[in-house]
């Protein structure tokens, strides 16, 4: 056997997993669905100019609060904006703070997770005692606080929802760590005297990344709920721009008079929050090794 | 046990000092003058001096931090700005409306997520099984607040069958009190439904295939005998453990039904604080709830070990 068969044979065994997983992926209705979903918010959130009836921030007194017509799809809200540009609009704020925030949360929890696995003793306490503290508080409440202080805005409430999350991707990364790092391959790697920062880059981080992915899908879907919550409560993005939260904030006033400007934008939330959480129930399952 | 319980209570204070630590830490985010920024649109020179003296800014952090503690160790969370009350006092105050609302949705969470995950179990990889799977996600993926607003568009708008908004004591009428509630504490059991109905399928199916369960199908008992008397008994242990799990979710939740339904709660306590720019009520109700989160989390770790001998070792 040459060395040019065996090159394809490791190439091939490193890329089968990856490779069956999005077969297995497509296989899933459900979750090529959801997919589909994700796909078409996005498509709408970046072709937003160009696909929206009118602009989001046009206002008109002569179109006040009117219901559902061919001029306007869902409506028109309290100061006659058209509801279907905004919730088109509003898809950005929503796409950009689930990608935003989750980003965050990867890139610094999946370092601290990593380092506070491999490593153990005093810095492993240290980082979990944290961690801990940060579960402690509830959610949405700890995300409030630190919107809250931080100042309203979108910006910050990103950097809020993305410090939230923080430690639930910490303490995959950390167990996934814990897991693999006594692994033959892994000390076999530390055997041949490669220095610790290339063990867990090299030899670590891409054999954990599975459930990473899946765990970032899953927050991406919470992120969306969450920054619709704060700019629901008037700590995100703020008016006129437009997001969904902020749209449902504003209908609250008008339900008996105006219901469709409570309808659209909560179920755009549902449907893309819907949408992620079955592409990460469906990568979850088909990165499971234990799923035929 | 004592080894355990003391062996538990060991790791919640290091987690306490934590929770102190960020907590305090939230007041440094502040931009600017935190004497300022603490005394909101109230620029008397009084005010702020007086803010300055009672909350040590002039004082290096590692002190204020040291005498905060104090302070909070002696019942003291500070005082709101905006309705010169004392934090503890309005927390209190608001406490059993919460209390009550996060009864009534486990209330409903338990009668719709135990059935459901039973059902799922027993009629694993069937039409229930994938009905009861799809309302588990549609509780996870439904933001509380619209469902809320929808409810509210149903049953007030549409109906009148229901008060929109609003909320009266049990004291005052209970029928009312009732009326009040029954929308919001649906909104927020919805959600951990589907989180229970998850765990009920999944611990009763791991049951469910045990040799006991085998042994009593074989006696020739009645399914439903073998199924509520036998599975779900064991299954149910971790499934109420979980359960005290969730009032983190609950308390979440709780924030943004109270603003919808306008119940004078914990949850709306501290959305008006935020927006009267009150902090210190904000950091005396995130402490509270992380305080009651640990206890409770401790208090499900011995409840789990007091039933289950294997975990105390």
């Amino acid at each position: 056997m040459t060395a040019e068969v065996l090159d394809t044979a490791f190439v091939d065994a490193g890329e089968r997993p990856w490779r069956l997983a999005a077969r297995r992926l497509m296989r899933r209705r459900a979750a090529l669905i959801g997919l589909l979903v994700v796909v078409f918010f996005v498509v709408l959130a970046v072709a937003a100019p160009l696909v929206a009836p009118h602009d989001p921030l046009a206002t008109d007194w002569r179109a006040v609060r009117k219901p559902p017509s061919a001029s306007h799809f869902f409506g028109t809200d309290e100061l006659g904006r058209d509801v279907l540009a905004r919730v088109i609009w509003g898809a950005r704020a929503s796409l950009m703070a689930g990608l935003v925030s989750v980003s965050i949360a990867v890139a610094v929890a999946v370092p601290l997770g990593l380092v506070s696995g491999y490593l153990g003793g005093v810095v492993d306490g240290l980082v979990m005692r944290i961690i801990d503290a940060m579960l402690a508080i509830p959610f949405l409440v700890l995300a409030i606080a630190l919107a809250a202080f931080l100042g309203p805005n979108l910006t910050n409430a990103m950097i809020a929802i993305g410090v939230v999350q923080t430690p639930i991707f910490t303490r995959l990364t950390r167990g996934q760590a814990l897991a693999v790092k006594h692994e033959d391959y892994i000390e076999a790697a530390r055997a041949v005297g490669n220095p610790d920062r290339r063990i867990l880059l090299r030899h670590i981080l891409p054999n954990i990344l599975a459930p990473i992915l899946v765990q970032a899908t899953l927050a991406i879907a919470a992120a969306i709920i969450a920054e619709a919550s704060l700019s629901f409560l008037g700590l995100g993005q703020q008016p006129p721009a437009p997001s969904w939260g902020s749209m449902l904030n504003t209908a609250t006033r008008f339900l008996s008079q105006a219901p469709w400007m409570a309808v659209w934008p909560g179920l755009a939330i549902f449907s893309l929050v819907l949408s992620f959480n079955l592409v990460g129930d469906g990568l979850r399952d088909a990165l499971d090794p234990r799923q035929s | 046990m004592t080894v355990f319980l003391l062996r538990r209570l060991a790791l919640v204070l290091p987690t306490l000092f934590f929770v102190s630590l960020l907590v305090f830490g939230l007041q440094q985010l502040l931009p600017g003058d935190p004497a300022l920024a603490l005394a909101g649109e109230e620029r008397d020179p009084t005010v702020i001096a007086f803010l300055r003296q009672k909350y040590h800014l002039d004082e290096p952090l590692p002190l204020r931090y040291v005498l905060w503690v104090e302070g909070v160790l002696s019942g003291d969370l500070g005082e709101s700005i905006r309705i010169k009350r004392p934090v503890r006092d309005l927390v209190l105050e608001k406490l059993p409306v919460t209390a009550e609302l996060a009864a009534l949705a486990i209330v409903i969470a338990l009668s719709i997520g135990l059935p459901m995950g039973i059902l799922a179990a027993v009629k694993s990889n069937s039409a229930v099984d994938y009905a009861a799977t799809m309302t588990a996600l549609w509780g996870r993926s439904i933001p509380n607040f619209w469902l809320g607003i929808l409810l509210i568009l149903l049953f007030s708008v549409q109906l009148g069958l229901l008060p929109a908004s609003g909320f009266v004591s049990p004291t005052e009428s209970l029928s009312r009190n009732l009326a009040t509630l029954i929308m919001p504490a649906f909104v927020l059991g919805n959600a951990i439904a589907a989180v229970m109905m998850r765990h009920t399928r999944s611990a009763m199916l791991e049951v469910l295939s045990a040799d006991y369960v085998r042994t009593a199908r074989a006696k020739g008992l009645s399914e439903a005998r073998v199924v509520l008397h036998h599975a779900l008994r064991n299954a149910l242990l971790p499934v109420i453990t979980l359960g005290a799990l969730e009032f983190g979710e609950l308390l979440s939740g709780a924030v943004l039904t109270e603003q919808v339904f306008t119940i004078p709660g914990f949850g709306k306590l501290i959305v008006d604080a935020v927006f009267n720019r009150d902090y210190a009520v904000v950091q005396g109700v995130v402490l509270c709830t992380a305080l009651a989160f640990i206890l409770l989390n401790v208090f499900a770790d011995v409840a789990y070990a007091l039933v289950n001998p294997r975990l105390r070792g």
